[in-house]
């Protein structure tokens, strides 16, 4: 008896392949080298162009295809990976490559930036790109990139990170994938699975098989592990699961209900939360490697969820009703020093501290409705992003300049027009948009870069 | 609407299995809280699951963001109590459950402390603890489809179940 339509059901079976997850990850990797150049600047050693508030004005820049086939593919993907940022326009047109192209010829069209490509396919898929400066009138970036056919995709999301970078002035979030959990069936019991896609929403994997309820996926800084919540034997612990050889373990050893985990900075530890038999959660530490835990909270009764470490691992946001609603609060990574900083009207939850360290997102509920914001660490500065029936689980990418979550409707009587989808929306809080998924999803979570 | 029809097949699968006094949940994915309440002329087999809905009522409900048990809370409690004390074999499971008007994670500790204000008023009406384990689903199993204020009362609560 299957819980989900055939139409999930075949959707499912097209993306459960262990062996194409693998094929993709196991490729060691895309090697890039640099190209001769063509003018007389230097690609690795030009000036980057930084732009100070981008979104106001969109780059515009040309990016034409690399060529037929793969290389028309390859192209589309970078101009999407480029354009749904809202901070470039795409611009169609051709741009001759293996020559220095036209400047003022490429002005006239309105171009800022123009990128140049080929594709040889022999085995392997070797690309050449080139970008080139319009206004300058040089080159300022010649990359060959040599990758097995399959791993096309990666090659164009690596120049799509090298164009954003070059153009941006900061790293790119391109390479990038999203854990999440894939929903099917009935609202009322749902089958979830954990799930992994790039962050575009393309090549979707099923990592578990949806026996158990699983939630809360969140990525290892520095391998490739995820931590998540099952509800394996209907006891809920927190798991770590290795993406490449698919083994899970139980963390730690936890009477209560184990949940809410996020990695440390330095990927050695995991904080989460732990039920207490006195109807209170509180915080630990778990070590990866002895599995030892340290307590980092203990208020009797009162829940203590949600925990977050600055990128420094210094300090921890979480959630906490010990002033009689769920708050937030800052203290140290040693547990002390605990000082709300959440004061607006409602309720707030699921905090999560950006990368660049300078805010921290979080969920705000206030009336029934839900609302997705930003505010300094100190609690200033509070910035509502975008707001719905269900906007939750913020995560963001690696850079900070974007922010991935779960958007819910509200359902009708049986369940009738209830939606589960991951959405992506620049930091600034502008250019929202839906990520293509084939089943219902929530609680992303975003990779950090891949290596 | 395929979904819809596997899920009414389910809820039939799920009834039959309680009546049978077959325990294997794991065939039904879950915990058995959603088993209704089943009616036929033999009457439900005494001590299980069908039983207990039928002679207590399975489930409390809840005043939003409480853990509070209510007057009428008690009484169903009350009656959970002293049928346990008839079955004295019967081990159950006390799921806390939420709406879904709080965050995910918060949901879950939320309900679990339901899930534990139930668990100890069973105790303090003389249950073994041994025979009560409990758990919460957060906001991920809701009792009630949809979005309104009614559905919502009705998904705060902790739902007793034969193990």
């Amino acid at each position: 008896m299957s819980f989900f339509s055939n139409k999930e059901a075949e959707a499912l079976k097209a993306h459960f392949s262990r062996r194409s997850l693998l094929g993709g990850l196991a490729a060691g990797g895309v090697i890039a080298s640099p190209l001769r150049a063509l003018a007389q600047g230097n690609g690795a050693s030009s000036p980057e162009i930084t732009v100070a508030n981008a979104h106001q004005a969109p780059i515009p820049i040309i990016v034409p295809d690399f060529g037929p086939g793969v290389g028309q593919r390859i192209a589309s993907v970078i101009a999407a990976d480029l354009g749904n940022t809202g901070l470039f326009q795409i611009l169609p047109g051709e741009v001759p490559p293996n020559v220095q192209p036209d400047f003022r010829a490429l002005k006239a069209r309105g171009a800022r930036a123009a990128v140049a490509g080929t594709v040889v396919e022999s085995g392997q898929l070797r690309v050449e790109m080139r970008l080139w400066d319009v206004l300058v009138g040089q080159q300022i970036q010649g990359t060959a990139y040599t990758a097995p056919v399959a791993d096309w995709r990666r090659i164009a999301h690596i120049i799509a990170d090298v164009i954003y970078q070059r153009l941006m002035g900061e790293e790119g979030y391109f390479d990038t994938r999203i854990a999440y959990v894939a929903r099917t069936g009935p609202r009322r019991r749902q089958t979830t699975r954990l799930a992994i896609m790039d962050q575009d929403g393309m090549n979707p994997h099923m990592l578990t098989d949806g026996r158990w309820l699983t939630l809360e996926p969140r990525f290892s800084p520095v391998s490739e592990e995820i931590a998540f919540l099952s509800y394996a034997q209907d006891r809920p612990r927190v798991y770590t699961y290795d993406i490449n050889s698919g083994r899970q373990r139980m963390l730690g050893a936890f009477e209560g209900i184990s949940f809410a985990p996020r990695f440390a900075p330095h990927g050695k530890a995991i904080i989460l939360s732990a039920t207490t038999s006195d109807g209170g959660a509180d915080l630990f530490q778990v070590d990866l490697t002895s599995q030892q835990r340290r307590r980092l909270t203990s208020s009797p009764g009162v829940i203590d969820t949600s925990p977050c470490y600055s990128p420094d691992g210094q300090q921890i946001v979480f959630n906490s009703d010990r002033g009689g609603s769920p708050q937030l609060y800052v203290m140290s990574a040693s547990g002390e020093g605990a000082r709300r900083i959440s004061y607006g009207a409602g309720h707030y939850g699921s905090p999560v501290w950006s990368p660049r360290g300078d805010v921290i997102a979080f969920t705000r509920i206030h009336q029934g409705r839900f609302s997705l914001g930003v505010m300094n660490p100190d609690g200033t500065g509070e910035r509502i992003l975008t707001e719905g029936f269900t906007v939750e689980s913020p995560s963001f990418a690696p850079n900070g300049r974007a922010l991935t979550f779960c958007r819910q409707s509200e359902a009708g009587a049986g369940g009738a027009g209830f939606t589960s989808t991951i959405g992506v929306i620049d930091v600034a809080g502008f250019n929202e948009h839906i990520l293509p998924t084939a089943t219902g999803a929530s609680d992303p979570a975003w990779s950090p870069k891949r290596r | 609407m395929k979904s819809f029809k596997t899920c009414a097949a389910l809820g039939i699968a799920l009834a039959l299995t309680a009546c049978s006094g077959d325990h294997d949940k794991h065939d039904v994915g879950g915990t058995g809280q959603d088993v209704a309440p089943q009616v036929n002329n033999a009457g439900p087999v005494p001590g299980s699951e069908a039983d207990l809905v039928a002679s207590a009522g399975d489930r409390v409900y809840f005043a939003l963001d409480q853990n509070q048990i209510s007057g009428e809370a008690r009484v169903t409690l009350d009656k959970q109590a002293a049928w346990l004390a008839r079955y004295p074999q019967v081990k159950v499971l006390i799921a806390g459950n939420c709406d879904d008007r709080g965050t995910e994670e918060y949901n879950i500790a939320l309900g679990q402390r339901r899930a534990n204000a139930a668990r100890e008023y069973l105790e303090s009406k003389g249950v073994n603890a041994q025979r009560i384990s409990t758990i919460s689903y957060g906001k991920d199993r809701p009792a009630v489809d949809g979005d309104s204020q009614d559905a919502w009362a009705q998904n705060r609560n902790a739902i007793t179940s034969v193990r």
